[in-house]
């Protein structure tokens, strides 16, 4: 006996929309026996990690500020994958706008007036812009692979980070430690719920989804990035520019990444410290394919998403979890929906070892 | 005089024989109770059009589908081919229409990929089976480098190196130049001769009386007929084969020539990749209502001469294609179909549309600018839709409704969608490669009939094809494209196929007549 895989001729589209959630259950329950074979008590993780960050008001709220980030930066992402452009540099696109937006709060700090946020949030769309071109161009000019420039890249970014915050950034009143000055109250964002840190950045991320749904299903550009990813040569055929597509996705993932890092500066952190990101830019890549790069199933993703970071942080303090939880749970989620991705294009069958007798 | 014997006169066993075949796909019978047997040493044609239910039969008979009804004797006894696997190890090899090949790889590997035990010294025997059949091949080669042409003569010589029994060619001929047909009719007789079996499935009616010994003609999955086509009149073959309502070929008028619409001048284009066609000092006019035939065999430039004209690698010396006297050698495809100048390429799936997306989205593909089919930046799909059904519709495309994938067409009938396409942008230039590759009988004189249409109707058109016959009856003027550059454009009327065959060859000097 052995095992063939093979195609299968008709893919199900209610399961391809359905896995998500199939992989969603599997993952719980495959983590709740990890807890448990970890020595902790099964029902009290899965409680801290999967159920008590949604049951109060200070839960649900952070849930939002942790899927914005991850909304946005997924949502560019997906166009990108769309057209079959790999950017998996959103980390490093994600820091250099938040280096580029908390430049311009710091130089303005001691000003003041309604100007000041929407330049922030205008550098910080460029900061994260100008990393991702770095690619798109060595890609369009030099048909360099993007995967490998735009993730270099990002480490790049991270040292750039550390060298302006250890020097020339350090808060001259912050006692030597590694952050930056305050930014003043023109330079944050508004709160929406009194007592929380939801901040106005959350509905600019959701408008943003939005927008990108728009963009991607009604518009002769989303058109052209769907038909880009989908077949090259019947691009060209069309005359729809693959150079110009490559250019787009790469500079709008970009920009949205380079935004989401200012809103965290600007929002939840309020200045610029060392550690901005919990590695949204990479686990937003679990969240596009976990919303199957729609724009709408990445709204349902990002808050999945943004559980696993708020869960681990709760498991951690209510069960004594070790921290990288976290992180064992976002791989499985992935891993397991690659895996049921692959059944749903595949089927396994079973075969005896003669094949077929004459 | 002894009256005969009653006992019939031992005869060997077909080397194939089937009974009874029946395939159902849902309330679809693909094939009803088919009867039939190749014999030893036999070229038996299968005949029908596309839907006939041939394609069904040879999957069957290939061990690639299981008939649900029916039996098959192989050599007299009966058997179960239940797999490619299976029909290979009792000898019978098949050549696709739509080959199997990787194209990352080279000829050599691809060739062993196929085979179930490749064995060493493969390089060499490639090479004999390829001198020997006159099918020129460089086992070094890589596929993604090679005009549709010679990928299927890595088809053909995979399927000798495995010393058939039983050889079943779909189309095999419609990419050859007449000589290397003639040549591979001789391969065949020559198999034949050495006692293979061969099904052949042309719709080719002039070439089958010329190569097969006897025919099974299919219509709507039943057998329909039976005769020995070197005595059959082709028309009747057809008729047999199409039922009612069977189209006359087009016949040439002669058309005043207008304006000059496309002028190439001194076109250079380096090849796309290691092993393309680079084109050389590329020139012709071509006027209103005139057609213009490209002839050629595959791999001499032709994919790169479509590449050039629609647009998709422009060049840098903007006079060197002028459309309608605007200079347009340095714009893409969108503007020059903007202009009026719209393609039709050879690859329907994956070139001309995209398979995954549904029939509307592959409308606006192209349609999207001179159907006006965008309004400030969104799509209008409401008339999208409506232009998608009209294609549907006017071109007689068989299809499940605007939102069925490209891919779930059938060769012919994308074809005649795509085609359906460009011809709704009213076109002013009209560049078509391979119009009716793999595409029946009907739906080719449908295509033809809407070439000269548009001719007729004051448009220009370049048929780029490897089917002289087609080039003959449909073109005012026929040019050779050989090793990238291109002969001077000669006059259709007292043209021969052999005068151009030998051009294709290229033997220019030799063919003066």
């Amino acid at each position: 006996m052995r095992i063939l895989v093979e195609p299968r001729r008709q893919p199900s589209r209610r399961l391809w929309t359905l896995t998500p959630i199939l992989a969603l259950v599997l993952t719980m329950a495959i983590a709740t026996a990890l807890f448990a074979a970890l020595g902790y008590d099964a029902a009290d993780s899965f409680m801290a990690f999967f159920v008590s960050p949604l049951t109060d008001l200070t839960g649900l709220t952070e849930l939002a500020v942790k899927g914005a980030p991850l909304l946005m930066i997924a949502a560019g992402l997906a166009m990108a994958f769309r057209a079959g452009v790999s950017n998996i540099g959103a980390e490093g696109q994600l820091i250099m706008g938040a280096v580029a937006g908390g430049g311009v709060a710091l130089a303005f700090w001691e000003q003041s007036g309604p100007w000041i946020l929407p330049l922030m949030a205008l550098a910080g769309i460029g900061g994260g812009m100008a990393w991702a071109a770095i690619p798109a161009f060595l890609r369009v000019r030099f048909a360099v692979s993007e995967i490998l420039t735009s993730l270099m890249l990002t480490y790049v970014a991270d040292l750039f980070l550390n060298l302006l915050v250890y020097g020339p950034w350090r808060d001259p009143d912050g006692m030597n430690f590694p952050q930056s000055r305050l930014f003043n109250d023109d330079e944050t964002l508004g709160i929406l719920v009194d007592g929380t840190r939801l901040h106005t950045g959350t509905l600019v991320a959701l408008v943003l989804a939005l927008a990108v749904w728009v963009v991607m299903t009604r518009s002769l550009l989303g058109f052209r990035i769907r038909t880009v990813g989908a077949s090259a040569a019947a691009a060209r055929y069309a005359g729809f520019g693959n150079d110009r597509v490559i250019w787009f996705t790469l500079l709008a993932s970009g920009g949205l990444a380079g935004l989401a890092g200012l809103f965290e500066v600007a929002g939840p952190i309020g200045q610029i410290i060392p550690q901005i990101t919990p590695g949204y830019g990479f686990t937003a890549i679990i969240v596009a394919f976990l919303g199957r790069l729609h724009p709408l199933g990445i709204v349902p993703a990002a808050l999945v998403v943004a559980l696993s970071y708020i869960g681990g942080e709760n498991a951690q303090v209510l069960v004594g979890l070790p921290k990288a939880v976290t992180g064992v749970v976002q791989g499985l989620l992935l891993f397991i929906l690659l895996a049921s991705d692959f059944l749903v294009r595949y089927r396994l069958r079973l075969a005896r070892r003669a094949g077929a007798a004459a | 005089m002894r009256a005969m014997s009653p006992i019939p006169s031992i005869k060997p066993a077909p080397r194939l024989e089937a009974r009874g075949i029946t395939k159902r796909f849902g309330a679809l019978a693909a094939n009803e109770a088919i009867d039939f047997a190749v014999e030893p040493g036999e070229i038996h044609a299968l005949l029908g059009e596309n839907g006939a239910g041939k394609s069904t039969l040879v999957k069957i008979l290939y061990g690639l589908l299981q008939a649900d009804e029916g039996e098959m004797l192989w050599n007299g006894r009966e058997t179960r081919i239940a797999s490619p696997r299976a029909a290979r190890a009792l000898g019978i090899g098949m050549v696709f229409q739509h080959f199997s090949l990787f194209e990352a790889m080279s000829v050599l590997e691809n060739v062993a990929l196929g085979l179930d035990r490749p064995g060493p010294g493969l390089a060499e025997r490639v090479r004999d089976v390829s001198r020997t059949y006159s099918l020129p091949l460089d086992p070094d080669r890589m596929v993604s480098t090679l005009s549709i042409g010679e990928r299927q003569r890595i088809e053909i010589v995979r399927c000798l190196l495995q010393s058939p029994r039983l050889l079943i060619l779909d189309e095999p001929t419609s990419v050859l130049t007449p000589q290397e047909a003639d040549a591979l009719f001789g391969t065949l007789r020559l198999l034949a001769a050495d006692g293979c079996a061969i099904l052949y499935i042309s719709h080719k009616l002039d070439e089958i009386r010329a190569l097969c010994d006897r025919a099974t003609i299919l219509r709507g999955g039943k057998v329909v007929g039976r005769c020995v086509p070197a005595e059959t009149p082709v028309r009747q073959m057809a008729q047999m084969m199409i039922g009612s309502g069977l189209r006359d070929a087009v016949a040439k008028t002669t058309r005043p020539a207008g304006a000059v619409r496309l002028k190439v001048q001194g076109l250079d284009l380096p090849p796309a990749t290691l092993h393309g066609t680079a084109l050389r000092d590329i020139g012709f006019e071509l006027r209103a209502g005139e057609i213009l035939g490209i002839a050629g065999v595959a791999g001499n430039g032709q994919g790169e001469l479509q590449q050039a004209l629609s647009g998709e690698r422009p060049v840098r010396q903007a006079d060197a294609v002028m459309i309608d006297a605007v200079p347009a050698g340095d714009r893409d495809a969108a503007w020059r179909r903007r202009r009026g100048l719209c393609c039709v390429p050879e690859e329907r799936n994956g070139h001309a549309a995209v398979p995954e997306f549904s029939l509307i989205d592959n409308a606006f593909l192209t349609a999207h600018d001179r159907a006006d089919l965008v309004s400030r930046g969104l799509v209008r799909r409401d008339r999208a839709r409506a232009l998608t059904r009209r294609i549907i519709a006017d071109c007689d495309v068989r299809a499940a409704g605007p939102d069925a994938a490209a891919a779930t067409l059938s060769g012919g009938n994308l074809q005649k969608f795509i085609l359906g396409r460009e011809l709704a942008q009213d076109p002013a230039v009209l560049v078509v490669a391979q119009p009716t590759w793999g595409v029946d009988t009907n739906a080719a004189a449908a295509i033809h009939q809407a070439l000269v249409g548009l001719a007729e109707a004051g448009g220009a058109v370049v048929v780029i094809s490897q089917d002289l016959d087609e080039l003959l009856m449909l073109s005012d003027r026929i040019a050779v494209l050989q090793g990238g550059t291109l002969s001077a454009t000669l006059p259709t009327d007292g043209l021969s196929s052999e005068h151009l065959g030998l051009l294709m060859g290229g033997a220019g000097a030799a063919a003066a007549p």
